[in-house]
C-alpha cells in the first residue's frame, strides 16, 4: 500500500485566507482546531481514488503542499519558496472572499509557481502584470477555492459570487466556495465534492497519462518523465 | 496643509494597506490628519529659520497646531483604539461604547498617573492647561524616539556594513535546500503511512477515536489497538520532523537574503551605502559618546553643535567667516535633513512593523496605534530638535511650549538612548554569535 502513485499539488493564497485549514479539512475531514500562521511548508496526503465506480479505479496519493507567506514577500522569501514548486501537477489557488485583494494577488501566485517551473535556470519573472496570453498555454489544471463564504451577509453573496465566477474563468478552472470550518460543504455526493475529486482526476490524468492515453509505467522512471511530460506538451 | 493631507493619505493607500481592504475610512482618516498635522509642524519650524512670515501669525498658527494635534492624540485616539479593541473582542459586541468609554478613562488615568514621578508639575498652571498635556505626551514620545534612535543606531551600521556579512556560497545553498526537501520527503512519507493507517482502520469498521470516558479509559487498557500505538508514534515523529523543516526554511531564507545582500553590495549603489554606512557608524557612535559624558558629567548641552562647531574651525583653523550667516544657513540645512531622514526611517520601521504583525482583524488598532505612535513622536522631535538650534530660535518654541523643563528631557533622552543603545549591541552580538556556529554545524 505504501507504493502507491503520487501527485503533487501545491494550495497557494494569501496570508491568512484559511490554506491551513482547507487542507486540513481536505486530508482529514475533521476542521482544523487551532489555526495558526504556517511557516514555510506543511505537506499533508490525501487518498484519492482515480475514476471511483469505474472498473479502472485506482488509488493515489495527493500530496498537498501548503506553502505560507505572501505575494509581496522578499526576494530571498520568494526565492527559498521556489524550491517547493519543483515537479508540481496542480495548483489549488485559495482567496478570502471577504478580501478583495486576495483574489487579485492569485494572479501573481500563478505567475510566481508557473514560471519556476518553466525557467529550469531559476530565473523569476518578477512583474507581476496579468496576461491572459500565459495562461493560455498552461497545462497544470488549477482549482480556485474561495473560503470564509459563511462570514458573508446573504444580501451580498451575489455579487461576490459573480465576481468569483469571473475569476473562475480567467484561470479557465473550475470553482468551489466553501467555509473551511464546515465540513458539510465537502460532504460526499454534494457538487463541490464533486468537482474537487474531477479536478484530482484531471491532475491524476495529466501527470500520468499522455494524451494518446499510454499510462507511464515504473515508479523510478517517473521522475525523469515528470518534468519531461510537462515539457513535451509545451512544445507541442 | 491639503498637500500633506494628501500625501499621508496616498502613502496609507499605498503602503500599509496594500492586501487588506480598509473597511472603515474613519481611520484613514484620522491617520492621516494626525500625518498632515505633524508635518505642519515641520514646515513651521522650517519657516522659523527662513523667516517667512510674520511673527505674530507663527505664533497663532503654532499655537492653533499643538491645540489639535493633542486633542487628537490625547482624545480622539485612544478613544478609538479602545473602540476597535473592543469590537475584536466578540463578547463584549453589545455594549460597546460603554467599554471603549470605560477602557478611555483608564487611559486617562495611567496617562496622568504618568506624569507624577517626573520634575514636571509646576503650581503655577491649572490641571488641563497645554503645559501638563505637552509634558506628559512629551514624556512618553521621548521614551520612544530614545529607544527607537538606540535600537536605530546600532542596527545601522550592523546592517549596512558589508563587514559584518558573513560569507555564502551557492553551496551552502543548495546543501540546505536540499535538506529541506529532504525533510520535507520525509514527512510527506509518514504522512503517507498514516493515512493508509487511517483508511484500513475506517474500512475494517472500526472506530479509531480516542477513547473518552471512564469506560473507555479502561477499555484502553486492556484492548490495545496494534495500530493506533505505531501511529501516535509516527505523528510524534512527523511534528519533529515539521518542527525542522520550518527551522530549515527560515535558515534557507536567511542565507538567501545574505547572499542577496552580498550581490548588492557589489553593485555601486552597494558601494555608495556601504560608505553611508562607515559614516553613520562613526555618527552613531559619536552620538554614543556624547550621551554617555552628557550623563556622567551632568552636562547639558547650552549652545548647538553647529555653532560650536563653528567656533572650533574658527579658533583653531583660523579660517574667518561671519559666524551669524553661516550658522542660520548650515543650521537650517542640518534641520531640514534630521527632520527628513527621521520622518523617513519612521516610515520605513513603521510600514516593516506592519506588515510583521498585521492580520485582517487587527490592522485597524495597528494602524491607529502607530498614528499614535507618529504623533508623540513628532512632538517629542521638536521638543529635542530645540538643542540643535541657535539660541535665537529658541525663543519662539519656548514662548509657545510655555514652561517646560528642558533640560530634564534633553537627560531622559540620553538616559534611555544609552540602555538601548547598549542592550541593542549586546543582541546583535549574541545574534552574530549564535549564526556562526549554526552554520558550522550544518
Amino acid at each position: 500500500m505504501a507504493a502507491l502513485d503520487r501527485v503533487k499539488v501545491l494550495v497557494l493564497g494569501d496570508s491568512g485566507v484559511g490554506k491551513s485549514s482547507l487542507v486540513h479539512l481536505l486530508c482529514h475531514n475533521q476542521v482544523l482546531g487551532n489555526p495558526s500562521w504556517t511557516v514555510g511548508c506543511s505537506v499533508d496526503v490525501r487518498i484519492h481514488d482515480y475514476k471511483e465506480g469505474t472498473p479502472e479505479e485506482k488509488t493515489y496519493y495527493i500530496e498537498l503542499w501548503d506553502v505560507g507567506g505572501s505575494v509581496g514577500s522578499a526576494t530571498s522569501v520568494k526565492s527559498t519558496r521556489a524550491v517547493f514548486y519543483n515537479l508540481l501537477n496542480g495548483i489549488i489557488l485559495v482567496h478570502d472572499l471577504t478580501n478583495k485583494k486576495s483574489s487579485q494577488n492569485l494572479y501573481r501566485w500563478t505567475l510566481e509557481a508557473l514560471n519556476r517551473d518553466a525557467a529550469p535556470t531559476g530565473v523569476l519573472v518578477t512583474n507581476g502584470d496579468y496576461d491572459r496570453e500565459q495562461f493560455a498555454d498552461n497545462q497544470i489544471p488549477l482549482l480556485v477555492i474561495g473560503t470564509k463564504l459563511d462570514q458573508i451577509p446573504e444580501t451580498k453573496r451575489n455579487e461576490v459570487l459573480t465576481r468569483t465566477a469571473f475569476l473562475a474563468e480567467d484561470f479557465n478552472a473550475e470553482e468551489i466556495n466553501l467555509d473551511c470550518t464546515n465540513p458539510r460543504y465537502l460532504a460526499a455526493g454534494s457538487s463541490n465534492a464533486v468537482k474537487l475529486s474531477r479536478f484530482f482526476d484531471k491532475v491524476i490524468e495529466k501527470r500520468y497519462f499522455l494524451r494518446d492515453g499510454n499510462q507511464i509505467p515504473g515508479f523510478s522512471e517517473r521522475k525523469r518523465f515528470g518534468g519531461g511530460t510537462l515539457k513535451s506538451l509545451h512544445y507541442d | 496643509q491639503v498637500l500633506f493631507f494628501g500625501f499621508g493619505w496616498l502613502f496609507f493607500m499605498r503602503k500599509l494597506f496594500k492586501d487588506y481592504e480598509v473597511r472603515q475610512y474613519v481611520v484613514q482618516v484620522i491617520f492621516s490628519v494626525t500625518f498632515a498635522f505633524s508635518c505642519t509642524m515641520f514646515e513651521l519650524i522650517i519657516f522659523e529659520i527662513l523667516g517667512v512670515l510674520n511673527s505674530s501669525s507663527r505664533y497663532f498658527h503654532w499655537k492653533l497646531n499643538l491645540c489639535v494635534i493633542l486633542l487628537i492624540l490625547v482624545f480622539m485616539v485612544p478613544f478609538y483604539i479602545g473602540y476597535f479593541v473592543v469590537s475584536n473582542i466578540r463578547l463584549l459586541h453589545r455594549q460597546k461604547l460603554l467599554f471603549a468609554c470605560v477602557l478611555w478613562l483608564t487611559f486617562m488615568y495611567f496617562f496622568w498617573k504618568l506624569g507624577d514621578p517626573f520634575p514636571i508639575l509646576s503650581p503655577k498652571h491649572g490641571i488641563l492647561s497645554i503645559e501638563q498635556l505637552i509634558s506628559r505626551v512629551g514624556v512618553i514620545g521621548v521614551t520612544l524616539m530614545a529607544l527607537l534612535s538606540g535600537f536605530g543606531a546600532v542596527n545601522c551600521p550592523y546592517t549596512y556594513m558589508s563587514y559584518f556579512l558573513r560569507n555564502v556560497t551557492d553551496a551552502d545553498i543548495l546543501a540546505l535546500e536540499r535538506r529541506l526537501l529532504q525533510t520535507m520527503d520525509m514527512i510527506v512519507s509518514k504522512k503517507k503511512r498514516i493515512a493508509v493507517a487511517h483508511r484500513t482502520m475506517f474500512q475494517r469498521g472500526e472506530v479509531h477515536n480516542k477513547p473518552t470516558g471512564f469506560w473507555g479509559m479502561i477499555k484502553s487498557v486492556t484492548t490495545s489497538v496494534p495500530g493506533s500505538e505505531n501511529l501516535s508514534l509516527i505523528q510524534q515523529e512527523v511534528d519533529a520532523l515539521e518542527e525542522l523543516s520550518r527551522q530549515l526554511f527560515l535558515e534557507t531564507a536567511d542565507l538567501h537574503a545574505t547572499k542577496e545582500r552580498i550581490e548588492y553590495s557589489k553593485t555601486f549603489q552597494g558601494k555608495y551605502f556601504n560608505f553611508m554606512g562607515y559614516f553613520f557608524s562613526i555618527y552613531c557612535v559619536w552620538k554614543i559618546f556624547m550621551a554617555t559624558i552628557n550623563i556622567v558629567f551632568d552636562r547639558v548641552g547650552k549652545t548647538d553643535p553647529v555653532t560650536r562647531g563653528i567656533e572650533i574651525t574658527v579658533n583653531y583653523l583660523g579660517i574667518q567667516f561671519d559666524v551669524k550667516f553661516w550658522s542660520q544657513h548650515i543650521s537650517f540645512i542640518l534641520v531640514g535633513i534630521i527632520i527628513v531622514t527621521s520622518i523617513r526611517g519612521l516610515l520605513i520601521t513603521l510600514t516593516k512593523f506592519f506588515y510583521a504583525i498585521s492580520s485582517s482583524k487587527s490592522s485597524n488598532v495597528i494602524v491607529l496605534l502607530l498614528a499614535q505612535i507618529m504623533g508623540m513622536y513628532f512632538v517629542s522631535s521638536v521638543l529635542l530638535i530645540r538643542m540643535s538650534m541657535p539660541p535665537e530660535y529658541r525663543t519662539i518654541i519656548t514662548e509657545v511650549l510655555g514652561e517646560l523643563q528642558f533640560n530634564f528631557y534633553h537627560r531622559w533622552f540620553d538616559v534611555i538612548f544609552l540602555v538601548s543603545a547598549l542592550s541593542s549591541i549586546l543582541f546583535l552580538y549574541l545574534a552574530h554569535k549564535q549564526a556562526p556556529e549554526k552554520h558550522m554545524a550544518l
